[in-house]
């Protein structure tokens, strides 16, 4: 009896310490936040600096280097600044994430290879790469290696019509004549025939048990259909080539050594860490698995393709997903090289010119916490979906 | 049936060991099995060493056989009839190195950054020597003493007869590695607590760890920095208000702590219910159960891991230059563009040696990182 009466009224005390000690906290974290929101305003006002988001619609008056989407100094509000930065952001990022990981899933597979040079190099890439920190890597790439190229007027010319110096490389710009609509018809037909044979050759080795050969037919008909289409035609594309011009080199297709040299550091820096995770992935396969794909009687190659990949991959895609995330927010070093990305456009020039810390930093945080928790989120969901195929 | 057994040839001795063919053994036998196994294998191998002869020799050339060693001033590594291709221009950094070290911190106190590397050398070798005597008087030193030795010892202290020299002097190696400590001080209990109060019962304290976390682990580390630097002036009285370093060491302190945090939870995820049970039976409280049973195995079995956060935050310093502190990275960007230094070759040369920098110390805590790793895996193998 005596021993519950005591544990009861232990229980109840400690019950009313947690209650007391969450107010607690929720009142001094309130009370925090109450008093730094005073304090900023108390301080904006004596610095004559506005607040809220009045500032969206109002004209930027900075120029962009490089805009993917119309803008100009001029008559452009800072609302059109932010879509022309987050932008940039997406495009180095993307581009950042295709090359990673295609470099990346080369080198972790090198680093697994039984040839002794082959995982040497590969792994004195790795160790190299991620022992010096992005920051350097990319004042390396842009201040010593794309800045101390040619001056304009020496430009080296790369073949096919494309010129590189120290203010960019510059590319011949594809101009589509008035049937190039056409030619992406056949190339979206080709795509929808390729689909349907693939799916008729599931249904069918389900059937029969019979495989037939999807990848060679599809990747003739995805190249070949729309060639053909251009050579039955007329040609659909024409180049604009860049040429030297007086001042600046005229035409083309510019790509800004900021961008160059950042999409550069990008890559080079996370396919070292995607390596990392490439080869932990293939080597969470138990050898058991390849040893019983051998006693069925598969190919080694085949025992890549359906029994070691498929497996790895799960490994593999949570934590690589995380360095897509890292690389994202990587980008935003851009700051430090001048390359007009979100952090650079907002926290750089649209800060200095409103002055406005509080909001201005805290839209550029948003930007980023949305792909961080949307990223987040659909990764729970994909681990919650092989969870369930598991046992 | 004797007859038969006499016609029977049974030998009585083993047959004497014929050595292995020579062509799977010695040498040879590891050049065939790991460098020419195929035909493709053999292309490979090929490639593999027409690239690093492609590669190295150039690199020795240019870091080592050519490179300029002394010199006064940029006339040195400068293309000249007797050095045709100069190399790295190793006279510029050997008259800056005072430069890249202390930074703009006043020539006659330069002893007191001095005793500060070395305390902290002699700190983290107590901490990191895992069978090092008195490991726990090593963490209260590296914890509680360090820190404010080094802080008299650095800022200065008029009281006992240091004088003050302000954080705008400070620079090169010593910002970077005090931001770095800072962070590694700051992080681990910080981060800690965060983990704890992440899976805590207590609602509140879970969401505003949740919270935490996850706000500063979603955004990128140079967004946290200006948040310390552009906001937290605002936020606080005028009186109150951090000068620029500490500023920076508190987005960096942040930062790291969050990091830290989800490192120390995947620790504690290793730490088997049992563990709790027999810690609340034997009646500790919340507080002693994590400091004498949950936190040491939960530390120990994730060092490693810890170790790699570190290794991130150490090149993750790099950043507070783009908040304008001359961290080691910003006193090579200033040096590089000396006039009195400009050739072609002087920012390779610079960021060479800052890499160099770099890659000692990550590399070498990444060593270490292996290591424990290797001892922990021993330990479990009973």
């Amino acid at each position: 009896m005596t021993t519950t009466a005591i544990d009861h009224s232990s229980r109840a005390r400690r019950r009313i310490g947690n209650i007391a000690l969450q107010t607690g906290l929720v009142v001094v974290v309130a009370g925090l936040i109450y008093a730094a929101g005073e304090n900023a305003a108390r301080n904006l006002q004596a610095a004559h600096i506005a607040s809220g988001f009045g500032f969206w619609n109002n004209t930027a008056g900075f120029d962009i280097s490089q805009t993917l989407i119309e803008y100009s100094s001029g008559t452009s509000t800072f609302g059109r600044a932010f879509w022309v930065g987050l932008l940039n952001t997406l495009l180095v990022a993307g581009l950042g994430i295709m090359f990673a990981t295609a470099l990346g899933f080369v080198i972790g597979l090198a680093r697994l290879s039984k040839n002794w040079l082959v995982s040497r190099l590969a792994g004195c890439y790795v160790e190299t790469i991620r022992n010096v920190p992005l920051l350097l890597q990319l004042l390396f790439w842009y201040n010593a290696v794309l800045k101390a190229l040619p001056e304009m007027h020496g430009s080296v010319s790369i073949p096919g019509g494309g010129l590189l110096n120290n203010r960019g490389l510059f590319l011949p710009r594809p101009q589509f004549a008035a049937s190039s609509p056409y030619v992406t018809m056949t190339l979206l037909l080709a795509v929808a025939i390729v689909v349907g044979l693939r799916i008729w050759a599931k249904r069918r080795q389900n059937r029969t048990g019979e495989q037939v050969p999807v990848l060679w037919p599809a990747l003739g008909l995805i190249l070949g259909l729309p060639l053909a289409f251009i050579f039955l035609t007329d040609v659909p594309i024409r180049f604009d080539y860049p040429v030297l011009g007086r001042f600046n080199v005229l035409g083309g297709l510019e790509i800004l050594p900021e961008f160059a040299a950042l999409l550069l550091a990008l890559t080079i820096y996370t396919a070292a860490f995607i390596a990392e995770v490439v080869r932990a992935g293939v080597l969470s396969v138990p050898h058991g698995q390849t040893e019983a794909a051998q006693a069925l009687g598969l190919r080694p190659r085949t025992t890549l393709r359906l029994i070691i990949v498929p497996q790895a991959m799960r490994v593999i895609i949570p934590p690589l997903t995380g360095q897509y995330l890292n690389l994202t927010k990587n980008s935003s070093l851009a700051v430090a090289i001048g390359y007009p990305d979100l952090v650079q456009v907002f926290t750089g020039s649209v800060l200095n010119i409103t002055g406005q810390a509080v909001e201005v930093i805290a839209i550029t945080m948003a930007v980023y916490l949305f792909i961080s928790l949307v990223t987040s989120l659909l990764m729970n969901l994909y681990g919650y979906a092989i969870s369930v195929g598991e046992r | 049936m004797s007859a038969a057994a006499d016609r029977i040839y049974l030998r009585d001795t083993p047959a004497e060991a014929l050595p292995p063919p020579t062509m799977q053994r010695g040498v040879i036998g590891w050049l065939r099995e790991n460098l020419f196994s195929s035909i493709g294998n053999g292309v490979l191998t090929l490639l593999c060493i027409a690239f690093i002869a492609w590669v190295v020799p150039p690199l020795l050339k240019f870091f080592i056989f050519d490179a300029v060693w002394s010199g006064s001033d940029r006339e040195a590594c400068l293309a000249s009839p007797q050095l045709p291709e100069p190399g790295a221009c190793w006279a510029f950094v050997r008259t800056w190195i005072n430069y890249f070290i202390y930074g703009f911190y006043p020539m006659g106190l330069r002893w007191r950054v001095d005793i500060f590397f070395a305390a902290l050398a002699f700190g983290i070798t107590w901490l990191a020597w895992l069978s090092a005597p008195r490991r726990d008087l090593g963490a209260v030193y590296f914890f509680i003493v360090l820190p404010i030795v080094s802080y008299l010892l650095l800022s200065g202290a008029p009281l006992i007869g240091l004088a003050d020299v302000t954080t705008s002097l400070w620079g090169g190696i010593l910002v970077t590695i005090v931001v770095a400590s800072v962070g590694i001080v700051a992080s681990l209990p910080i981060g800690i607590l965060l983990a704890l109060g992440r899976r805590s019962d207590i609602p509140v304290i879970k969401i505003l760890s949740v919270m935490v976390i996850e706000f500063v682990r979603g955004v990128p580390m140079i967004t946290v920095l200006f948040m310390a630097s552009v906001m937290l002036p605002l936020f606080v009285p005028d009186a109150l208000a951090p000068d620029k370093l500490v500023r920076a060491l508190i987005g960096v302190a942040l930062f790291a702590s969050a990091n830290m945090a989800e490192v120390v939870r995947g620790g504690l995820l290793a730490i088997p219910r049992g563990q709790y049970e027999a810690a609340a039976a034997l009646g500790l409280s919340y507080w002693r159960m994590n400091a004498l049973v949950i936190l040491p195995q939960a530390l120990r079995v994730t060092l490693p891991n810890i170790v790699n956060t570190f290794i991130a935050l150490f090149k993750d310093t790099t950043l507070v230059f783009i908040v304008g502190i001359f961290d080691f990275l910003r006193t090579i960007e200033a040096a590089r563009i000396d006039p009195h230094w400009a050739t072609p070759i002087t920012s390779v040369t610079g960021y060479a040696f800052a890499a160099l920098f770099y890659f000692v110390f990550c590399y070498g805590m990444s060593r270490y990182a292996r290591r424990v790793e290797m001892r922990l895996a021993r330990a479990d193998r009973r």
